[in-house]
């Protein structure tokens, strides 16, 4: 278990102030200029060498990525876009950091953009937000009149500006280029890579999309030191980590706690266990909707990072545990995520809007069993034409909890269609 | 649609204020930026919903093809573009909401208001809906009315928040069940020297 004393969010469950005194007393803002006279390649070495990877769900290492915005500023301005679209079912997180450790962003969003040469960072929240947005813009506004970010950030002679936008209720926009095109005020649909953005980004000129977790870490790191954070967890899987456990457990919660711990010790731990034990344990979504599902056998010793869940063809994505006991209709539950993306595509790409819908009217009989048994078949099939074939990951999100479903709990699916084709025979 | 919609709309004077602020925000000639929040501005102002005639004034503040705010407008769920009721009760009941119960919050707004799905109530009080995930998952089961969260909730603390509000009362948002945050409902387990009382106690009374 994580020591007190390497938890970065040390208010994350909001107990102290989140405004400036607080945050001041927990030890943000303690030597900003210091930080940034490091320098821009320092700031973006040490970010490596600490091996972060991305908090948003697909974990790419954050300091590779600073690396790729241009060396030098040209004619076109660089910009850090942080997303805040916090969206993906089960995840509630950056939601803690906005209205709790706001400073923590703020600050963050200040070394980050300075190490790629960004005077503007753009944090998009979602819509729904609308405390956490108040609460965000209340610590920018203290941040500006603190002379800690403006003309002349924390001294350093650095003008930075931090702007908080407000989405209005799109999954979508949690992909990095269809937030881009929503903060250029449209609708968000997802652009092809290459170009990637930080080569054309916002309003054509470069930019980084980082989740908010990632930002606000980064000034913990990069005074604590790159050895300190990767030498939590294991080697590739480092650093401290907010979980969210919800679903059927005694204590529903959100925790920082160290990449690796075994799913079981973070929901027994925490989360005060599986409602009516462990052994009432059906299955764990690991990481958000868009992951496969896992039954109880493999998390039972599975550990909670990307390389153990990827080994069992599932994945870390935003650390997002949901949890169901055997009372759950685990066909039911995948259905409802199928209905979710349905209703979350763009509709831009033919194979993720037609196919969310067909997924989703097959599931819906997978669960009442009014299906054929080699219909399992086809919608395995189908999810496969999907996956790979659309701009975004939407598709691939879409397609993946069903074919956790099919390899895992296929027996559930054909006893439904049996005892659904036994009932109407009995009826007739 | 079949829908009265007001002939003419303007922004009013504050709201100018707090749009002029908004557009500021992005650089020059990227005003368009600026359509998602001047959308909410009439929205709040015109009592929960957009009517046409504000698209036409915010493509014209902000050099836009009307056409373009109407697909903004058309695009995001929050973006009501007929009226809702006085109360906009939206229920999540994506997955973590759902294993929590949200079927019995979707019964308990039926009870006190009458609307099922998509309804709004005769007298114009409530409208419910059921959303997609609304990001407050460890506080499940949750529903959004206008802009706050109701957390942790079950069928006798729903009908408590929404009878209050149809009482003309405000009602206390956030956790319903007497939890600061997100913190475990038991005392927290991690971080409790800094936080001793909120410590989980130990040996522990479930």
């Amino acid at each position: 278990m994580l020591a007190d004393k390497d938890r970065i969010f040390t208010n994350i469950y909001g107990f102290d102030s989140p405004w400036l005194d607080g945050a001041r007393a927990r030890g943000d803002w303690d030597g900003t200029n210091k930080l940034i006279e490091l320098g821009r390649d320092k700031i973006i070495d040490e970010m490596k060498e600490s091996g972060l990877r991305g908090r948003g769900g697909a974990g790419f290492p954050t300091g590779v990525k600073w690396s790729f915005m241009p060396k030098e500023i040209g004619t076109r301005p660089h910009y850090l876009v942080i997303n805040a679209d916090e969206g993906e079912p089960g995840t509630c997180k950056d939601r803690e950091i906005m209205r709790s450790e706001p400073h923590k962003l703020i600050e963050g969003a200040l070394v980050a953009s300075f190490a790629m040469g960004a005077h503007a960072a753009y944090c998009y929240v979602r819509g729904e937000f609308h405390h956490e947005i108040d609460c965000l813009q209340r610590a920018v506004d203290e941040a500006y009149e603190a002379g800690l970010i403006g003309d002349d950030a924390c001294g350093t002679g650095w003008k930075f500006d931090f702007y908080v936008h407000s989405g209005a209720g799109a999954y979508i926009c949690g992909e990095e280029t269809s937030l881009i095109e929503s903060l250029e005020g449209k609708k968000g649909q997802p652009r092809l890579k290459p170009p990637f953005p930080a080569g054309v980004g916002v309003w054509g000129c470069p930019t980084t999309v980082n989740n908010v977790e990632s930002i606000a870490v980064a000034p913990t790191i990069l005074r604590r030191g790159a050895d300190w954070f990767s030498g939590i967890g294991r080697p590739n899987n480092v650093g401290t980590k907010l979980f969210n456990i919800s679903g059927h457990v005694n204590q529903p919660c959100t925790v920082e706690e160290e990449m690796g711990i075994p799913l079981k010790e973070l929901i027994e731990r925490h989360a005060g266990g599986v409602r009516g034990g462990w052994d009432n344990l059906l299955c764990v979504i690991p990481g958000g909707a868009s992951v496969p599902v896992l039954p109880k056998s493999i998390c039972d010793d599975v550990l909670m990072d990307f390389d153990s869940l990827r080994e069992q063809r599932s994945g870390l994505g935003t650390a997002a545990v949901m949890v169901m006991d055997k009372s759950t209709d685990v066909i039911k539950a995948i259905a409802r995520l199928s209905a979710f993306y349905k209703h979350e595509s763009c509709g831009q790409c033919t194979p993720c809007r037609e196919g969310t819908g067909w997924m989703a009217r097959v599931m819906q009989r997978m669960v009442s069993g009014d299906a054929h048994i080699d219909e399992i078949d086809t919608l395995e099939e189908v999810t496969r034409q999907v996956e790979g074939h659309t701009i975004c990951a939407l598709g691939d999100a879409a397609a993946w909890p069903i074919q956790g479903l099919i390899r895992h709990f296929r027996p559930e699916m054909e006893k439904r269609i049996l005892d659904n084709i036994a009932r109407r025979s009995a009826a007739e | 649609m079949n829908i009265e919609q007001p002939s003419s709309f303007a922004f009013s004077a504050e709201n100018l204020e707090k749009a002029k602020w908004h557009i500021a925000k992005y650089p020059d000639g990227r005003q368009q930026s600026a359509v998602m929040p001047l959308l909410d501005l009439a929205q709040r102002q015109n009592g929960g919903w957009i009517p046409q005639a504000a698209i036409e004034v915010i493509a014209d503040m902000l050099d836009m093809a009307s056409i373009r705010v109407y697909e903004v407008a058309t695009f995001y769920t929050m973006y009501n573009l007929k009226p809702v009721g006085k109360h906009f009760v939206q229920v999540c009941t994506n997955l973590p909401c759902w294993l929590r119960g949200s079927d019995q919050i979707m019964a308990a707004c039926k009870k006190v208001t009458g609307c099922s799905n998509g309804e709004t109530s005769a007298d114009g009080d409530f409208t419910v809906l059921e959303v997609e995930c609304l990001g407050a998952c460890v506080n499940a089961p949750m529903m959004q009315i206008g802009d706050d969260y109701y957390e942790d909730l079950d069928s006798a603390t729903t009908e408590e928040v929404l009878t209050a509000l149809k009482a003309g009362q405000k009602p206390k948002v956030g956790s319903q069940s007497g939890r600061y945050t997100c913190e475990p409902a038991g005392g927290i387990t991690t971080l409790t020297d800094r936080y001793p009382d909120r410590a989980a106690k130990a040996g522990g009374d479930d």
